[in-house]
């Protein structure tokens, strides 16, 4: 523990991918809060003024304008927040049901084993994300049911490595010592397996962010995703695509912001991996 | 003697793999006393710690299946209990201590949480659980145990680790203790403080213990009889110290004659010719013919019985003389 975090800290770039992702959660946080006090700030990111549309950046619309003459930049900050709650809650959903799933598969074995991972390998066989597009088709696009989708899709690769630590957890003397002190099979899963298959869950869980902020952003793309007004990196790039030739910078600055989210999450899963990694100890 | 603790009779107990059946155990006997300590000692697959673990039913089945003989604790067969007396029955009547005291601690909970444990689940009766966590670290010889029980397992060595298993164990006031290999991963001087632990607390608790042992040398220091396992069966039952003064079966004297002794002049060891028998491969007749320098033309027919040959003293060879 004290040893991963030093490792942890020593590894510069995943420090400075943490601070990113503190960063725009405080942005993200931020801005939630000021758009629901109703104070918008650096200006309101619904507000069209047509005088000012498809203007390039000036000291005005720091990043531009887009076709209805909405700041990017103000757009840019709000949809921080829808990206970061999908990313986070769908994990948080694929989590639940991933090593819940997992968790099970591992700790029963048998035929209770087999039966859930042919399931999950089916799900696996679909591609994710026309899967999430099917059922965001047939449920209706909303905040909402975008998260619940990406979570309900997502959870395979939680499962499969949850049933794996689990396995091998089960042979472990201190889960036999559990047993043989008459421990129920409940309490041992929670209390004896689940702590320390906690580690790689967690780096799971990181890595899980991104791939969730990225389907929303797809989703948002294809006009599946969350409904205009409301502005996610997504739909400003879907809005921009139109004129691409002549306003690049209302693709230019939600694709980076994707870039910069989305790189933010994955550098700090790999540092937490290579952190908490025990097999591989380089010292 | 009054009503033994614990009866097994005739257990047999067979790992099923995909492609063959192996016997584990084959037609084991032998009852525990209360207040007595038995020894079972065997080499490597030999089945003495499967038959350690089928006394709770604690074997994974499948692959395990306990194909025929009674377990029973207290007159009550273990082979009908359900889940719930299952559990009462583990670590609370009967205790286990294993081989590996770093890897049998959770190292993620505290000694106090993991004590604390046992104790709220089987003895619902104790209010200062701390109190009870105190007075058991100090019972198996833990220096400053209110201090030591907030520590973590790896903060602990080896034999402060066996120390928490046992002081865990005890805690729930069991009828029986299973010591599966209690020494085998610890220093040799460990290994005697922990032996001394042992027989100190069975005068102490009056508690039965089951020793699994491959080592003989530590049989004599605790235990009041002994039962000798060679692939699957057992040899040799008999009291301790007959048994190490005159053993009766080929095996017997052949282990006993590999093992160094003080006091003896440089005499070379004898090592057992040949090798343990495969798992499942094992020789027709007796088990131990194809090794045993007393062996007959007749031993690869028949097998023999474990038969009484002296009071108290069992014997499964027809040729012990």
């Amino acid at each position: 523990m004290e040893r991963s975090l030093r490792r942890f800290r020593a590894n510069k770039i995943g420090l400075c991918a943490l601070g990113m992702v503190g960063l725009l959660a405080v942005i993200a946080v931020a801005f939630f809060v000021l758009d629901v006090l109703g104070i918008p700030w650096p200006m309101d990111p619904d507000a069209t003024n047509l005088e000012r549309k498809l203007l390039p950046p000036d000291s005005v619309n720091w990043l531009g304008t887009d076709n209805l003459g909405r700041d990017v930049f103000s757009r840019l900050l709000n949809g921080a927040y829808i990206s970061l709650t999908v990313g986070f809650v769908a994990v948080f959903v694929s989590l639940f049901i991933g090593v819940t799933v997992g968790a099970v598969a591992g700790y029963f074995g048998k035929w209770v084993d087999k039966l859930i991972m042919r399931f999950v390998d089916a799900i696996m066989c679909f591609p994710t994300f026309f899967l999430i597009l099917t059922a965001v088709a047939l449920v209706g696009p909303s905040i909402f049911n975008i998260i619940i989708v990406i979570g309900l899709v997502s959870w395979t690769g939680t499962a499969r490595l949850v049933r794996a630590e689990f396995l091998t957890l089960r042979e472990s003397a201190y889960v036999q010592a559990a047993r043989a002190l008459g421990q129920r099979g409940p309490k041992i899963i929670f209390r004896h397996m689940l702590p320390n298959a906690a580690a790689p869950i967690l780096v799971t869980a990181v890595l899980g962010v991104p791939e969730a902020i990225l389907a929303e952003a797809g989703l948002s793309f294809l006009g599946f995703g969350v409904q205009p007004p409301q502005a996610t990196w997504g739909n400003i790039i879907a809005d921009g695509k139109t004129y691409i030739l002549d306003a690049w910078w209302l693709i230019l600055f939600p694709g980076l912001a994707i870039l910069i989210a989305a790189l933010s999450f994955y550098l700090t899963g790999d540092a937490l991996r290579q952190a908490v990694e025990t097999r591989s100890e380089r010292q | 003697m009054s009503q033994p603790i614990l009866q097994v009779r005739n257990l047999c107990i067979d790992f099923v793999l995909e492609d063959r059946t192996i016997e584990a155990v084959k037609d084991a006997s032998f009852e525990l006393a209360a207040g007595e300590t038995l020894a079972i000692v065997g080499e490597s697959g030999s089945g003495k710690s499967v038959t350690a673990l089928a006394l709770t039913r604690l074997l994974p089945v499948p692959p395990a299946v306990i194909k025929g003989g009674e377990i029973l604790f207290d007159g009550e067969s273990v082979m009908t209990m359900d889940a719930a007396r299952l559990r009462k029955l583990r670590g609370g009547k009967i205790a286990y201590i294993f081989q590996e005291p770093s890897t049998s601690l959770n190292p993620v909970y505290t000694v106090r949480s993991q004590i604390g444990e046992a104790i709220r689940l089987h003895r619902r009766d104790v209010t200062d659980v701390d109190a009870e966590i105190v007075r058991w670290l100090d019972a198996v010889g833990i220096v400053d145990p209110a201090a030591r029980m907030h520590d973590y397992p790896h903060q602990l060595s080896g034999g402060m680790q066996q120390r928490v298993m046992i002081a865990m164990a005890l805690a729930c006031q069991p009828d029986v203790l299973v010591a599966d290999e209690p020494t085998t991963a610890l220093d040799v001087t460990i290994q005697a403080q922990i032996l001394e632990l042992l027989r100190e607390l069975k005068q102490r608790l009056r508690m039965s213990i089951l020793l699994i042992t491959h080592n003989l040398g530590i049989v004599g220091d605790i235990a009041d009889r002994v039962a000798v396992m060679y692939a699957g069966q057992i040899v040799e039952l008999s009291p301790a110290r007959a048994l190490l003064q005159r053993p009766l079966h080929p095996y017997t004297q052949a282990l006993m004659n590999s093992v160094p002794q003080l006091g003896h002049e440089l005499e070379r060891l004898q090592a057992i010719p040949g090798n343990v028998p495969n798992l499942g491969q094992f020789p027709s007749g007796c088990r131990f013919h194809p090794r045993c320098p007393k062996a007959q033309s007749d031993c690869s027919q028949k097998a023999p019985e474990l038969v009484e040959v002296e009071p108290g003293r069992w014997v499964r060879c027809p040729y012990w003389k």
